[in-house]
């Protein structure tokens, strides 16, 4: 590779791929991101992509989009906005245009830019430039399918299949830009298509040709550079959100030897954790997809009373499926982890756009005083901490935990650096065995009220559980008066417990200011990124991001109380913030929230936060 | 499943809870003849689990000295399944009613049945909702009168035998609450059956729908009301064992005659429950009175592969071949890279 000399460094770079569904953006940005990754930068990437899976050819419907945001040092969200767009047909352009920098570089397919791809897009003249007023913008305009169909003839490849493979022309127009090496890809190649010979040869010849093109058009394209930079020494993969919470209950079961199961019915954003499940039989996991959410729910409360760690992955139509159930795991203090990996409703909603919706429902959303445990994961590769804890708490405390993740942090990824297991904390679910005298199916231990888990198959300990309000000890049915007021307050004392057993509330920044920016889950990247940056221009803000949301951790209110104002920030209407208003009703809390099924950006957090300051 | 070394006897199998169904109702009856079947399963006490969803049949749990579950309407057949994939070691029965698994979990009873989930499925069918103080069911007959249909339902009745089969069910038997030996005969079978065994019992809610099965029970013309299909055997019935069915090839339908001069033995159908086939399965579970006798007894049974013992395989299969064996593994799987 020759190293370019006059090209700009940069402390970090966003780049969107966009293209029709079928164009292939989602894999061109992921082998993007891996060379980037494999050479030392850190990144965070965000696929955006339409319900359908493949809308009418061409249209903005249609246009699927992989925004990956590469960088020096930490990276915690995949960018407001795209410094190059790569446009693979005016569908595309017409999509993204509004998320490239002022200035920034297009790189389109002119190819596809004739009359016909115009029209479909909504173009109304045959100058899409002048038409959208993109002059401002460094445009290439690149033969891409022209020039890939040459470098492909003779090779015996059908039509098709060579136009297929145009999106590795614009990577490797990308990675000339970048000074990026090919050989991760090439490599990507040899074992996908490792029994077509010809597929790989005609990938490497494309990718070559878009490498060289932008070469030779030097001129005309930016050359950036984005050095590897101050990383923390490690073995480091990329994972995105889903894949993190499979893995951690996987863990989780190996840490309590206990084995996995997950009853689960498909639903955008979530089915990934189903099918990453199904793959990993390697280990014990027992999956079943079920006939229905409540089906997929009900096998794994059936598991759970059975001795597994016992799971199951919706999100907010799903949740609400299951919402009868639920209350029958907090009547009979069973284990169980519910993830709800949130989308936009309500009703089917926004099926592939990220939203914290799901708040109020996942905290009350059943018949009932119906207490369980909520908390939230805040980045991709942290759903695996999360999903190990939740399942922690479940097993530890008997009690049904719910686990909020969102479509951002889900199907977004980043690299992470792998633990070991040994760094893991033990799971020590309160198993009775054989020997166990005189035993009461809801008898608890004094310090987590937590009763006691009997597997059937253990000799001695036949006993029943049920829906019907338990007798506090016996857990027989009981429609005492007294019974069930102590029966309620013990449900909720048991989950106000945890508080006990989770991690303080941390401040990101001085432990008292002006303003206090307050978020949980997926906002926690764009939060972080916006405060900090104000905190280097020497303002008074910090950041308390939650990821314990029932209970909040116990210092919620002594951090809440150094500060001049609260503004809580969410993807809703202020479900958080009215959460807080009722249960730390000391505090005036502001709002900043926004509901257009997309993560916050930093440009309007800061703006806004601004703005508090001055007033 | 392991051999018991004690021998058990019904009493083993009541807890101390009060049976609180109303008095004169089919429940008991069921419950005594699934007391007095579990003995003789071999199978000890705490390797035994009852599932039940809501509805006065599904409060049968409680009243058993087993594992038991009562859980929510009618989901039984889903957490059931739960138990047995992951625990397959255990005997798992599901007590349900004609609301409770036609009706609301109309949807798990047939997934529960078409993935052959190794499951005892018992439903008490009074073609009524007794809990909620008599309402019609998916059951009751067409014009039932009841506080929903004041008058006549409009509603044409599931037959639990025809959904069974027609869900690809493996096994299906029926019996009638006060013929206790039967029931507790057919509870051993489907018991010994492997795969999901889903057993109707016709059962009298004395409250709510009296007498809605009276014209089986009846002592003088019960034997020509009914058949008790046997495995093996020709399928004559009456009092004086003097009528037999035969298949009228021609309308492609079961016929109902009378043995003497014109049809002999040689003449009537043997009952083959074992035949893949479902054809007759399905004839003789939706023969009605007065047209037909009620066939009661195991009406299909035939071998196939369970869900829960195929789940395991493929696990035992996969973990054998995998060189990913523990967490640490599976986390530096794939493409990894070192800074």
């Amino acid at each position: 590779m020759s190293k370019k000399a006059d090209a700009i460094e940069k402390e970090d770079v966003v780049i969107r791929f966009s293209g029709d569904s079928g164009d292939g953006m989602q894999l061109t940005g992921t082998l993007f991101s891996d060379t980037s990754a494999f050479i030392g930068n850190d990144l965070s990437t965000f696929p955006d992509y339409p319900a359908e899976i493949r809308a009418p050819q061409g249209t903005i419907g249609g246009v699927s989009g992989f925004q990956v945001h590469v960088g020096k040092t930490k990276v915690r969200t995949p960018g407001d906005y795209a410094d190059i767009l790569i446009a693979m047909n005016p569908a595309a352009l017409k999509a993204n245009e509004k998320w490239v920098k002022d200035g920034g570089t297009i790189i389109l397919d002119e190819d596809s830019f004739d009359e016909r791809g115009l029209t479909k897009a909504g173009f109304k003249t045959d100058d899409p430039i002048k038409e959208d007023k993109l002059d401002g913008f460094n445009i290439i305009k690149a033969p891409i399918s022209s020039l890939t169909k040459e470098a492909l003839k003779g090779m015996g490849l059908d039509p098709k299949s060579i136009l297929r493979s145009k999106n590795m022309f614009a990577l490797g127009m990308v990675y000339w830009i970048f000074d990026r090496p090919l050989s991760y890809t090439e490599d990507f190649f040899e074992t996908k298509f490792k029994k077509k010979p010809l597929v790989i040869e005609a990938n490497k010849k494309v990718l070559h040709a878009g490498y060289n093109y932008a070469e030779t058009m030097e001129h005309m394209a930016p050359s950036y550079k984005v050095s590897p930079g101050n990383i923390d020494k490690g073995i480091y993969r990329n994972i995105n959100g889903n894949i993190a919470t499979a893995w951690g209950f996987i863990a989780a079961a190996e840490k309590a030897n206990l084995k996995l199961f997950c009853g689960s019915y498909p639903i955008t954003p979530a089915t990934e954790i189903l099918q990453e499940l199904s793959i990993q039989k390697n280990l014990g996991v027992k999956t079943f997809q079920a006939e229905d959410e409540i089906a997929g729910i009900c096998t794994s409360i059936g598991a759970s009373f059975a001795g597994n760690l016992a799971i199951t992955t919706t999100s907010g139509p799903g949740l609400a499926l299951k919402s009868e159930a639920i209350g029958l795991a907090v009547m009979t203090e069973l284990p169980l982890v519910v993830v709800d990996v949130q989308r936009g409703g309500p009703s089917t909603g926004l099926p592939t756009k990220p939203e914290q919706s799901d708040l109020m429902q996942a905290l009350y959303g059943r018949n009932g005083e119906s207490p369980v445990v909520v908390i939230a994961a805040s980045s991709p590769s942290n759903c695996f901490h999360y999903a190990f804890t939740a399942a922690k708490i479940a097993l530890e405390h008997m009690t049904p935990v719910i686990l909020l993740t969102d479509g951002f942090i889900a199907n977004g990824s980043e690299p992470w650096k792998i633990p070991t297991m040994a760094e893991y904390p033990a799971i020590k679910p309160p198993i009775v065995t054989e020997e166990t005298k005189d035993w009461k199916p809801y008898a608890r231990d004094a310090e987590k009220l937590a009763r006691t888990w009997a597997i059937p198959g253990t000799k001695g300990l036949e006993h029943r559980v049920g829906g019907l309000e338990k007798d506090e000890l016996k857990g027989s049915v009981s429609h005492d008066p007294l019974n069930h007021q102590k029966m309620v307050n013990l449900r909720e004392e048991k989950v106000q417990r945890v508080s006990k057993f989770i991690p303080k509330l941390i401040v990101d920044g001085e432990d008292s200011g002006d303003l206090l920016v307050v978020g949980w889950g997926g906002t926690y990247g764009h939060l972080t990124t916006a405060v900090s940056q104000m905190q280097a221009e020497g303002k008074k803000i910090s950041l308390a991001h939650f990821n314990y949301i029932k209970p909040l951790p116990e210092n919620t209110a002594e951090v809440f109380s150094k500060f001049d104002k609260i503004v809580v920030c969410e993807i809703n209407m202020g479900q958080f913030a009215n959460y807080l208003r009722m249960t730390k009703p000391a505090f005036k809390y502001l709002q900043y929230n926004k509901v257009q099924g997309l993560p916050f950006t930093v440009v309007e957090l800061v703006k806004h936060f601004q703005k508090l300051l001055e007033e | 499943m392991v051999e018991s070394q004690n021998i058990l006897t019904a009493k083993d199998f009541k807890s101390d809870q009060e049976v609180r169904w109303c008095p004169g109702c089919g429940d008991h009856a069921i419950m005594n003849a699934i007391q007095r079947a579990l003995p003789e399963l071999g199978i000890p006490k705490e390797k035994f689990a009852f599932i039940s969803g809501i509805g006065c049949s599904s409060r049968f749990p409680y009243y058993m000295n087993t594992y038991g579950f009562h859980s929510i309407h009618g989901r039984a057949s889903a957490i059931a399944s739960g138990v047995k994939v992951t625990n397959p070691d255990l005997s798992v029965w599901q007590i349900t009613g004609d609301g409770d698994a036609l009706a609301i979990g109309g949807n798990h009873f047939i997934h529960v049945v078409r993935r052959n989930v190794d499951i005892n499925i018992i439903l008490f069918n009074n073609e009524i909702y007794g809990l909620t103080k008599g309402q019609y069911s998916p059951t009751s007959k067409f014009g039932a009168i009841t506080k929903t249909s004041p008058y006549g339902t409009v509603e044409h009745p599931f037959h639990p035998g025809e959904l069974v089969i027609g869900a690809q069910g493996k096994f299906f038997a029926r019996s009638i609450d006060k013929n206790l030996k039967l029931s507790q005969e057919i509870f051993v079978e489907a018991a010994r059956h492997k795969g999901a065994s889903v057993v109707e019992v016709l059962q009298n809610c004395v409250i709510y729908n009296d007498k809605t099965h009276a014209a089986l029970t009846d002592k003088e013309h019960k034997e020509d009301r009914t058949i008790i299909l046997k495995h093996g055997e020709p399928m004559i019935f009456g009092k004086n064992r003097d009528k037999g069915l035969m298949l009228d090839a021609e309308n492609m339908r079961l016929k109902v005659v009378e043995l003497g001069e014109d049809y002999t033995e040689k003449d009537i159908l043997v009952h083959n429950a074992e035949n893949e086939n479902p054809g007759i399965h399905l004839m003789l579970a939706n023969m009605r009175y007065p047209d037909y006798p009620v066939a009661f007894g195991v009406i299909r049974n035939v071998k196939a592969r369970t869900y829960d013992q195929s789940v395991q395989e493929q696990v035992d299969m996969v973990k054998s071949k995998s060189s990913i064996k523990n967490v640490d593994d599976l986390l530096r799987s794939g493409t990894t890279w070192e800074i």
